[in-house]
């Protein structure tokens, strides 16, 4: 949000330098970019974050410690047992959280059980239905006679979390993000990054990355800066993007390293610091999440995935309503001209008489070759 | 010698040791044999003890046993089993100091192998042979419901392999490689909340036929508080599901103290490193991280050195017999009852391995033969069916025959009878058309006389 601030400032900075030169006058446009900070301060952001991976990988430590507050107080976790045929769930947390004066409403969608049985075929068969149930209900309302309280549910994001114990993506991983790949953007993390060395996490990077290529995974990509900004700015976008999948390391205990007292994870050999750029990637997550792509999600969602469904839907609606007059369209959608018998029949005879034309004129055409030759 | 003895026990005794301590050397197997041989003929009585009133020798038996089995070289078989990147190769070369090797696998493996690979180990004048195990792909499946089905066949595998060295007629026991496993490290990923459901169902089917060894793999992941509760909610887990892991034998005083400190220590918590890192002065195994570093061997960072101790120092000839007096011997009963093989008839009457292999032998021949009977039968019915059916075919092919053959004959006479009458036809107006021939001459040559008279008178 700051970031916005400083971008708005400096073109009305770069306004009032620009010289006069008797012709330009004062218009005034200029404060758009205020105005569209005000309205969205009084109205207020929504988003929705889904989290995925198995259990035991620190989603929920991570979310808690990404928004610095505690989501899950009250979960039960299940032994072992009762996990080995257990169904995925989708749960939801739904906080109001502020900050210098911007509210943002954040949901959380959970995804306890994925992954955990034994046998987890098609185990994500229930996240997709819920993103797809979100879609089709904002498609209703949006469709809908009175569309002024539309709530947008959709998920915007979805941080899946891939486990830093094996040698890069697992079937399970691959199959999940192939499903979810045009309907959420999906967001890989390396997740509890305080196994791996430097090196190998190095490896570990770019294993994935070479493995997400190879099975032709459509992870969510950071739009490319404009080219006219800043040096500075472009070499950090370019940090961001090769620094792909973000190794993250959660914590909301705070301890005591160096003489300052910060969140982290104690060990005996150490102390692993959420914040310290050098021990995770967990600042350049949040600030990607939260401070500078935010709305570029939500963007991409409604853009991109959203409109993929919808004219999904409304091809399949389409091709239903002609088979079967009597089924009513839930939806008020303008029909394609269909074209009716006797015009068919003429384009029929048109096309043959066509057909028999370019078959006379081949004929010719080889005589006339013949008869040079 | 030995058969006399059975009778009375006590003389027996007296007797034997009176002799033996004239000889004053007995060889080992000798007297154990001897003393096996007694207890199976078996005796009421205890035997009664005696006491020396001088040195013997016989004390040095523990000592000449062990010569014995150091000149022959001792086998040891662990089987590693944990998820594809979970540190299994890595902690077989931090425990064995030595390179075995490995290749990283990967995790798009269809199912669930095992590979094996044996090593030639020594340390002091003590030769190991070392066979490690490794599951390949565990845990990466989609579908894991026949994951442990690999494993468990594969033990039973070298179960029944042993179990068919000894019950052949030639056998070499003392050459065999038993490839039977001793030990299985079961590593569990350290999720620090508890057991996957793979690990539970897996443990339960192996824990009667294996010495299970749960360890918590990449420790250094979970901090001191997070560890307590993960290891207690694992033990209880375990505990709760009636999962047999291998328990530290406490019944010899010289290391029951220190194998009841390390039982309450379970399952142990590993880090394994090959590589090495300077601290002070010295190089140690570690794994250097920006915030630290993590040393393998020491004692407050992980539980390596418990575990070496636990299973190589302490325990490991304890493995090796309780994979062989209990698992194997348990695989061994149920399969051979499963063959019908029974220690006592229904009436309670010791029988012997041969009897009832006889009797299974003359079992099987009967059924094959009448198997053999049976299909005789059957062939033959089938052969009579046929050839019915086919004179069945026959007669009617020749039926038809018959009847075609009529029709032609019909046919036949109706053509000739046509013809008859078409001849008859022809040759009635060939007449005619001579007799009308005629009449044409005739007329033809009145004509012409006619005429000729006419021209004669002109």
């Amino acid at each position: 949000a700051d970031f916005l601030i400083i971008r708005r400032d400096q073109m009305l900075q770069e306004f009032w330098e620009c010289p006069t030169n008797g012709e330009k006058e004062y218009v005034g446009f200029a404060t758009l970019p205020n105005q569209v900070h005000r309205k969205s301060v009084k109205k207020g952001f929504d988003f929705t974050l889904m989290v995925a991976g198995e259990s035991g990988l620190g989603k929920s430590t991570l979310v808690n410690s990404l928004f610095l507050t505690d989501l899950h107080k009250d979960r039960k976790l299940l032994n072992a047992e009762e996990r080995i045929s257990q169904t995925v769930e989708i749960t939801k947390h739904t906080v109001d959280i502020e900050e210098k004066g911007v509210k943002l409403k954040l949901t959380i969608v959970d995804t306890p059980g994925f992954g955990d049985a034994i046998n987890n075929t098609e185990c994500w068969k229930t996240i997709t239905d819920y993103i797809e149930h979100q879609f089709e209900q904002y498609f209703r309302d949006e469709s809908g006679l009175n569309r002024k309280n539309i709530q947008d549910n959709r998920v915007h994001c979805c941080l899946y979390f891939i486990s830093p114990f094996g040698h890069g993506l697992r079937p399970v991983d691959v199959e999940f993000m192939k499903a979810l790949q045009d309907k959420v953007n999906v967001v890989p993390l390396i997740s509890k990054a305080d196994c791996l060395v430097p090196a190998e996490m190095r490896k570990m990077k770019d294993r994935i990355r070479e493995e997400i290529d190879k099975f032709g995974i459509k992870v969510y990509q950071f739009p490319d800066c404009d080219s006219d900004e800043d040096e500075e700015f472009k070499q950090q976008d370019q940090e961001l993007k090769d620094s792909t999948p973000f190794a993250v390391i959660g914590s909301n205990t705070v301890v005591e390293a160096k003489g300052q007292r910060v969140r982290g994870r104690l060990y005996p050999w150490g102390v692993v610091e959420v914040e310290n750029q050098s021990h995770s990637d967990f600042v350049k997550l949040r600030n990607m999440l939260i401070c500078t792509h935010m709305h570029d999600l939500k963007d991409i969602t409604c853009d991109v995935h959203y409109e993929n469904y919808r004219a999904q839907c409304i091809q399949q609606m389409t091709s239903k309503l002609t088979q079967d007059n009597r089924v009513e369209s839930p939806i008020p959608i303008l029909q394609l001209p269909t074209p009716d018998v006797e015009t068919e029949k003429l384009i029929k005879k048109k096309d043959e008489e066509l057909r028999r034309m370019q078959e006379m004129l081949q004929k010719m055409q080889q005589q006339m070759h013949d008869h040079d030759v | 010698m030995i058969v006399t003895l059975c009778l009375d026990t006590a003389v027996s005794l007296e007797c034997l040791c009176k002799q033996k301590s004239m000889v004053g050397l007995v060889s080992p197997f000798s007297l154990l044999s001897c003393f096996a041989e007694l207890t199976l003929i078996g005796l009421p009585r205890n035997a009664r003890p005696l006491s020396l009133s001088g040195h013997v020798g016989f004390d040095s038996l523990p000592d000449q046993l062990v010569n014995k089995s150091t000149s022959q070289g001792f086998c040891f078989n662990i089987l590693c089993i944990g998820e594809t990147g979970i540190g299994k190769s890595t902690l077989m070369d931090t425990l064995f100091n030595t390179n075995f090797e490995n290749f990283e696998s990967s995790h798009f493996e269809p199912r669930v192998k095992l590979r094996a690979q044996t090593y030639d180990l020594q340390e002091s004048n003590v030769r190991l042979k070392l066979t490690i195990v490794n599951t390949v792909g565990f845990g990466d499946q989609m579908n894991k419901q026949e994951s442990y089905q690999h494993v468990v066949d594969y033990i039973d595998t070298q179960f029944e392999s042993y179990l068919q060295e000894e019950l052949k007629i030639k056998r070499s026991l003392h050459n065999y490689h038993d490839s039977r496993i001793h030990a299985c490290l079961y590593f569990i990923a350290p999720s620090g909340h508890s057991l996957k459901s793979l690990d539970l169902v897996t443990m339960k089917k192996l824990d009667s036929k294996v010495n299970i060894i749960p360890v918590i793999a990449k420790a250094d992941t979970i901090s001191k508080s997070e560890l307590h509760k993960f290891k207690i909610k694992i033990m209880s887990e375990l505990v709760s599901n009636g999962v047999q892991i291998y328990q530290f034998p406490t019944d010899d005083e010289t290391v029951s103290k220190i194998n009841t400190a390390m039982n309450g220590h379970l399952p142990f918590a590993v880090v394994g490193s090959t590589e090495e890192v300077k601290i002070g002065n010295k190089m140690v195994k570690a794994r250097q991280y920006p915030w630290g570093v993590v040393q393998v061997e020491n004692e407050n960072h992980c539980d390596f050195v418990k575990l070496r101790e636990m299973l190589i120092c302490v325990n490991m000839e304890d493995l090796r017999e309780q994979t062989h007096t209990r698992h194997y011997e348990l695989y061994r009963r149920c399969k051979l009852e499963e063959m019908g093989f029974r220690d006592t008839d229904p009436e309670s009457k010791p029988v012997s391995l041969q009897e009832t292999y006889e009797a299974k032998r003359q079992e099987f021949l009967q059924e094959l033969q009448r198997r053999e009977e049976e299909m005789r039968q059957t062939f033959v019915q089938r052969v009579k069916e046929k050839e019915a059916e086919l004179k069945e075919a026959e007669r009617e092919l020749q039926g038809k025959f018959e009847q075609l053959k009529r029709l032609h004959m019909e046919e036949k006479s109706k053509l000739d009878e046509k013809r008859k009458s078409l001849e008859d036809e022809m040759s009635s107006f060939s007449k005619k058309k001579a007799a009308a021939e005629l009449l044409q001459g005739q007329a033809f040559t009145a004509n012409s006389n006619l005429k000729k008279d006419k021209d004669r008178k002109k």
